[in-house]
C-alpha cells in the first residue's frame, strides 16, 4: 500500500516550529520517503501563529494536499486554526493542559477568524474552547491523543535526574515531533541522528533534546493506540537530497560563477543572500579558493547599482529581491538595458500590492516584471517551476545574460522559497558556462557598442587592457558617448531590441516551455504552480481523466510560435495562477490571440494545493465550473 | 611611454556653458591622472546625472555615466569587483546630497578605497536653475520665483559625520590647488570626499566667481580680498595620527566647526584625514584572505565551458 501522509506542526512564531519540522522532515527523508514541506508564517518575530505542513510519500510528490493526517500542537491557536483540516481517520496530539482554553484567551486569533469559528461552534452547539473544537473533530472520526507536555517534562527530568529540564518550554517542539514519530511507528534511530545534525553546533543542547526525544517517542509508542497510519520506512532512493527553497538559486549561483551579489533585506528573498555569504569562500577545482562578495546595501536602488557596477568589470553579478524591492530597481534596470549589461535579478515574488501580504505567497508580479522600466529595452523574464529546476535555470539565466548582453529576471516566489523538499541531487556538470562575446584581450581600436550582424557587440570590461569604453543612460554612439542623432537612434534601438528575436531563435525550445502531455483540456501555467498541477494531473489520470499541461518558462520574450504549436490540438485552455487577474492569461492572449476558457486563481497568499486543483479541474471537465474558479484553502 | 595630459582628453564636444566652473574640475582631474601616471585602462570615472554627469565622456579613461543620485552605488560595485582599478566618482550637489544622500551616508560607513567629487554650485543647472541642497536658506538665485525656503546641507560636515576618512574642499578656479587635492584624495587609503565650489555662471547669480573673489568686499582697496583661503596656510592640522579616541574626536570636531565657516571667509584644503580606519578591502580580507589577489573580476569560473566550482561538500551535507 502506498504512503501519502501529511503532518502538521504549529505554534507561536519563535517556538521552534521550523526546527521541529526540519527534524521531522529529515527523519522521514532518511527513512526513504519523499518530502514536500511548506512553512506559513506572519510578518512578525514572536508570538503570531506559524505552522509547517510536511507531506510524506513513497512516491515523488510535488505539492501539499488539503487534508492533514496528524497534527501536533503545543499551543491552543494551532488547534483552533487547524482542527478542521484533519482527515476523518487522522489524529491530533495536543497538550491536555489546554482543554479549557477558550478563544478569548488566545489574543492572536483575529476577529474575522474568530467570528467564523464561533459560527461553526454555535451551529454544532459546542463551547468556544479547545474541548469544543476537539469534540467537533472527534465526531468526524479524528482520534485525539492528549498529553500534558508539562508533566512529560517533569517525569523526564526525574528519570534522568536533571531538574533543568522541568520548565524547558523551548523543547515542546522536540516533544511534539517525537510523540508524532512514536505514534506512526517510525523507527527511532534516525530521530537521534537528525537531532545531532540539526544541533551540530550546540552539543549540549543536542544532548538534552535527544533525551527528551527518546523519552517522548517511547511515551507515545506505548501509550497512544489505534492510529491508522504507520510509516516504517521504505527503500531509499539513491542521490536524494533534502533542500530548502533558496538552495536551488544559491547553489546555482555558486556553480554558475556568480561572484558578486548585492541585496537589501526583504522577505522572502534574503535567505538566499545570507546563505551565499555563509558560503562566501568557494572551492575551485585545481585552483586557489574563489569567493562571492555579498554586500548588504542601504536600499534596493543601491543593490542594483552595485550589481551593475560589478557586472561592468566582467564579473557575473546578481541581486535577489521581492516585488517592492524590484519596484525600486526599475530605473536602473533600464540603464542595464540600454547599456547592454549582463545581470541576473532573482525575484522571489510575494503577495502585493505595496507591502501586501509580506510573508505570503503570490505570483502577482508577472505583468509588472515583463513591463518593468521606462522606455523600450530588451530583457529576459524566466520562471522556474520547482527548486530542482531553479538550480539549472540559474545557470541558464547567467548564460542568457552574457550571450544576449541583457538583464535577466529569474522569477521565483514564496511558495518555492519556503518549501522543504526531497529531490534528485543537483548535478553541477549539467550547467554550462557560456560568456558569449566577452573578450579575453583587445588590440586596436575598440567600440563597445559596435554595430554587428547579430546585434551583439564584443564586450570589454572595466580595467581591461586597451578596452576603454563609455557607458551612459543617454542614447549613445558605438563608443558609448551621448548622441541625439535620429539615425544613430534608429540603429541603436534596432540593435538592442533585435536580441529578443535572437533569444527566441537560439534558446532551445525545451527551455522555453515544457509540455506535460497535451489533451483536449490543457492547462497553461508558469512558476511554482507546476507542483500542484502535476499532482492534480496524476490524481485525475488515475480516474481516467486526461488533462494536459504546458509550463511556460520563458515569459519574455514570449515563445509565441512554440506555445501555439504545442497547443494546436488542445480544445479547452485552462490558465492556473496565484494572482487575481490571470496575468499569464493576459500575456498569452496578447501574443497568441486565443481566448483562455477557464481561469483557476488563488490570491489568499497561501499556496495552491493539489486537492483544490483536482476539485476545480474535475468541475471543468464535468462542465460544472465557473469561468473563473477562485481557490481559498489554507489558514 | 609616459602619458601626457592630452592623452586623458577625449574629442567629445564639451557643451558646458562658457565660463562654467566645471571646466576647472575636469582639467584638474585630467592633470591629476597624468601626474599620477595612471594608465587610461586602469581608471574608471563614474558620473551622476546633470551637467557634471557628462564629465566621464570628456576623460579618456573608462567612463560610466550612471543615474541621477546613484553614482556611488555603481562606483562601489565596480571597485569591489575589481579593486585594482582607480575609481573616481563625480556628480553635482543635487545628485549626491539630494536624491543620492542616502548613498552618500552609506558609502561613508563602508570606507571603500575610492574618491568622490561633488561639483557644488547650489543650483540644478540642467533643469534650469532650481535650488539645490547646498543653497542657503533665504537666498534667491536667478530662476527662483521666491527665496529658498530650505536650509542647506553641509557637505563637509555630512561627510565627516558619515565616516568618510578624507574630507576636503577645493575651488574650481584654483585648478592647481584642486589638482593637488585630487591627487591626495586618490592616494588616500579609504573613501575620500572632495567638495568643489563651482560657480554656475548661468543660474547662480549669488555665489558667482566675483563673489568668491570678494569683489564686493574689495571696494577701492588693492589688498587681497578673496573669500577663499587655504587651510594649509593656517595652523589647521587635519590628520589623525594615533587613532586614539581623544585625538579622533578632536579632529572630527574641528573639521565640523571649520565646515560651518562661510561668508566672508571660506576655507578650502583638507578638513579631515584618517587612514587608521580600516578600508573596506581589509574588512573583506579579514574573512576572505585572498580577496585582493583573486577578486571577483579576476576569478576563473569555468574550464572548457563547464563550471569549476566544487560544491560537492555542500551537496553531500544535504544527502539523505
Amino acid at each position: 500500500m502506498s504512503t501519502d501522509f501529511t503532518w502538521l506542526i504549529g505554534g507561536p512564531q519563535g517556538s521552534g516550529v521550523e526546527s521541529g519540522a526540519n527534524i521531522f522532515s529529515k527523519v522521514c527523508a532518511q527513512m526513504g520517503y519523499q518530502i514536500f514541506g511548506k512553512r506559513e508564517f506572519y510578518s512578525n518575530i514572536k508570538g503570531e501563529h506559524s505552522y509547517f505542513t510536511v507531506r510524506v510519500s513513497d512516491e515523488k510528490i510535488h505539492s501539499n494536499v488539503n487534508d492533514v493526517d496528524l497534527m501536533v500542537s503545543f499551543d491552543a491557536e494551532t488547534i483552533f486554526r487547524h482542527f478542521d483540516e484533519i482527515s476523518s481517520n487522522g489524529g491530533i496530539i495536543y497538550d491536555s493542559e489546554l482543554e479549557n482554553t477558550d478563544t478569548d484567551r488566545v489574543r492572536t486569533l483575529d476577529g474575522p477568524f474568530k467570528e467564523r469559528l464561533h459560527n461553526l461552534l454555535e451551529s454544532k452547539n459546542k463551547p468556544f474552547t479547545i474541548a469544543g473544537v476537539l469534540e467537533v473533530a472527534k465526531e468526524k472520526g479524528v482520534k485525539l491523543y492528549p498529553v500534558s507536555f508539562k508533566s512529560l517534562l517533569e517525569t523526564l527530568s526525574e528519570e534522568v535526574d536533571n531538574p533543568r529540564l522541568r520548565g524547558l518550554v523551548r523543547m515542546y517542539n522536540v516533544l511534539g515531533v517525537s510523540l508524532s514519530l512514536g505514534l506512526i511507528k517510525m523507527p527511532s534511530n534516525s530521530l537521534v541522528d537528525s537531532i545531532d545534525d540539526i544541533f551540530s553546533k550546540k552539543p549540549k543542547i543536542a544532548e538534552i533534546n535527544k533525551q527528551a526525544a527518546t523519552f517522548s517517542y517511547k511515551y507515545s509508542s506505548t501509550n497512544f493506540e489505534n492510529f491508522d497510519h504507520t510509516l516504517t520506512g521504505v527503500e531509499k532512493q539513491l542521490d536524494t537530497i533534502l533542500v530548502q527553497g533558496h538552495f536551488g538559486c544559491s547553489l546555482g549561483k555558486m556553480v554558475s560563477g556568480c561572484r558578486f551579489q548585492s541585496y537589501y533585506p526583504i522577505t522572502p528573498a534574503s535567505d538566499e543572500s545570507v546563505y551565499l555569504e555563509s558560503n562566501e569562500i568557494l572551492e575551485i577545482e585545481n585552483d586557489r579558493p574563489g569567493s562571492t562578495i555579498v554586500v548588504q546595501t542601504e536600499d534596493e536602488i543601491s543593490a542594483i547599482g552595485m550589481m551593475i557596477g560589478a557586472a561592468l568589470t566582467g564579473t557575473r553579478s546578481s541581486t535577489s529581491t521581492s516585488g517592492p524591492g524590484f519596484a525600486l530597481m526599475t530605473e536602473a534596470l533600464g540603464w542595464a538595458g540600454i547599456n547592454e549589461v549582463a545581470v541576473v535579478i532573482t525575484l522571489y515574488q510575494r503577495s502585493g500590492p505595496s507591502t501586501g501580504l509580506p510573508t505570503r505567497h503570490g505570483q502577482d508580479d508577472l505583468l509588472f516584471t515583463v513591463f518593468a522600466g521606462c522606455g523600450d529595452f530588451p530583457k529576459i523574464v524566466y520562471a522556474s517551476g520547482d527548486i530542482e529546476e531553479s538550480f539549472y535555470d540559474t545557470g541558464n539565466c547567467f548564460n542568457y545574460a552574457d550571450k544576449y548582453q541583457i538583464p535577466v529576471i529569474h522569477m521565483m516566489d514564496k511558495f518555492l522559497s519556503s518549501s522543504v523538499v526531497t529531490c534528485k541531487k543537483f548535478n553541477p556538470k549539467k550547467i554550462s558556462i557560456d560568456r558569449g562575446k566577452l573578450l579575453d584581450k583587445i588590440e586596436g581600436e575598440y567600440k563597445r557598442f559596435a554595430l554587428t550582424d547579430d546585434g551583439i557587440s564584443p564586450r570589454s570590461k572595466l580595467g581591461m587592457d586597451n578596452g576603454v569604453f563609455w557607458n551612459t543612460g543617454d542614447e549613445s554612439d558605438e563608443y558609448g558617448h551621448i548622441t541625439e542623432d535620429p539615425q544613430v537612434r534608429i540603429k541603436m534601438m534596432d540593435k538592442r531590441m533585435s536580441r529578443l528575436d535572437l533569444a527566441l531563435e537560439t534558446i532551445p525550445v525545451s527551455d522555453q516551455a515544457v509540455p506535460f502531455e497535451i489533451h483536449d483540456y490543457t492547462i497553461i501555467s508558469w512558476g511554482s504552480t507546476k507542483g500542484p498541477i502535476l499532482d492534480a494531473q496524476s490524481m485525475l489520470k488515475k480516474e481516467g481523466i486526461d488533462i494536459g499541461f504546458v509550463q511556460i518558462k520563458l515569459l519574455h520574450p514570449f515563445p509565441t510560435e512554440y506555445v501555439k504549436s504545442l497547443l494546436k490540438n488542445a480544445k479547452v485552455l485552462i490558465d492556473i495562477e496565484a494572482n487575481h487577474s490571470g496575468q499569464l492569461g493576459k500575456i498569452f492572449k496578447q501574443n497568441i490571440t486565443r481566448d483562455i476558457d477557464y481561469h483557476i486563481l488563488k490570491y489568499t497568499g497561501r499556496g495552491i494545493t493539489s486537492t483544490e486543483l483536482y476539485d476545480s479541474l474535475k468541475k471543468i471537465v464535468e462542465n460544472k465550473a465557473e469561468k473563473r474558479e477562485v481557490l481559498s484553502h489554507g489558514a | 611611454m609616459a602619458l601626457k595630459l592630452a592623452d586623458y582628453k577625449t574629442d567629445v564636444h564639451n557643451d558646458w556653458c562658457p565660463g562654467c566652473g566645471d571646466f576647472g574640475i575636469v582639467n584638474a582631474l585630467q592633470m591629476a591622472l597624468a601626474e599620477m601616471g595612471i594608465e587610461r585602462d586602469k581608471a574608471t570615472i563614474f558620473s551622476g546625472i546633470g551637467c557634471s554627469g557628462k564629465t566621464s565622456h570628456f576623460i579618456n579613461t573608462y567612463g560610466v555615466h550612471t543615474l541621477h543620485g546613484r553614482v556611488l552605488t555603481f562606483a562601489q560595485g565596480g571597485k569591489l569587483a575589481n579593486p585594482d582599478m582607480t575609481v573616481v566618482a563625480v556628480g553635482g550637489d543635487g545628485d549626491g546630497l539630494g536624491i543620492g544622500a542616502g548613498h552618500f551616508v552609506a558609502a561613508g560607513r563602508r570606507n571603500i578605497d575610492m574618491t568622490y567629487i561633488i561639483f557644488d554650485n547650489g543650483v540644478y543647472g540642467l533643469t534650469k536653475g532650481q535650488a539645490s541642497p547646498t543653497l542657503k536658506l533665504g537666498e534667491q538665485t536667478k530662476s527662483l520665483p521666491s527665496p529658498n525656503t530650505n536650509s542647506n546641507v553641509n557637505p563637509i560636515g555630512l561627510a565627516v559625520a558619515s565616516g568618510f576618512t578624507f574630507v576636503a574642499r577645493g575651488y574650481s578656479y584654483d585648478v592647481r590647488h584642486l589638482k593637488d587635492l585630487i591627487v591626495k584624495a586618490v592616494k588616500h587609503k579609504g573613501l575620500s570626499f572632495l567638495d568643489v565650489l563651482q560657480p554656475c555662471p548661468t543660474y547662480n547669480d549669488v555665489n558667482t566667481r566675483d563673489w568668491y573673489a570678494g569683489v564686493d568686499q574689495a571696494k577701492e582697496s588693492m589688498e587681497r580680498h578673496s573669500r577663499i583661503y587655504k587651510l594649509e596656510d593656517t595652523k589647521f592640522d587635519p590628520t589623525v595620527n594615533y587613532a586614539g579616541e581623544v585625538e579622533v574626536n578632536e579632529k572630527l570636531s574641528q573639521a565640523l566647526v571649520k565646515s560651518l565657516e562661510w561668508g566672508d571667509k571660506i576655507p578650502t584644503g583638507v578638513f579631515y584625514q584618517n587612514e587608521l580606519v580600516s578600508p573596506f578591502s581589509t574588512r573583506l580580507t579579514d574573512k576572505i584572505p585572498n580577496y585582493l589577489e583573486n577578486p571577483p573580476a579576476k576569478q576563473i569560473i569555468s574550464d572548457s565551458g563547464l563550471p569549476n566550482t566544487d560544491i560537492s561538500k555542500i551537496l553531500d551535507s544535504l544527502n539523505v
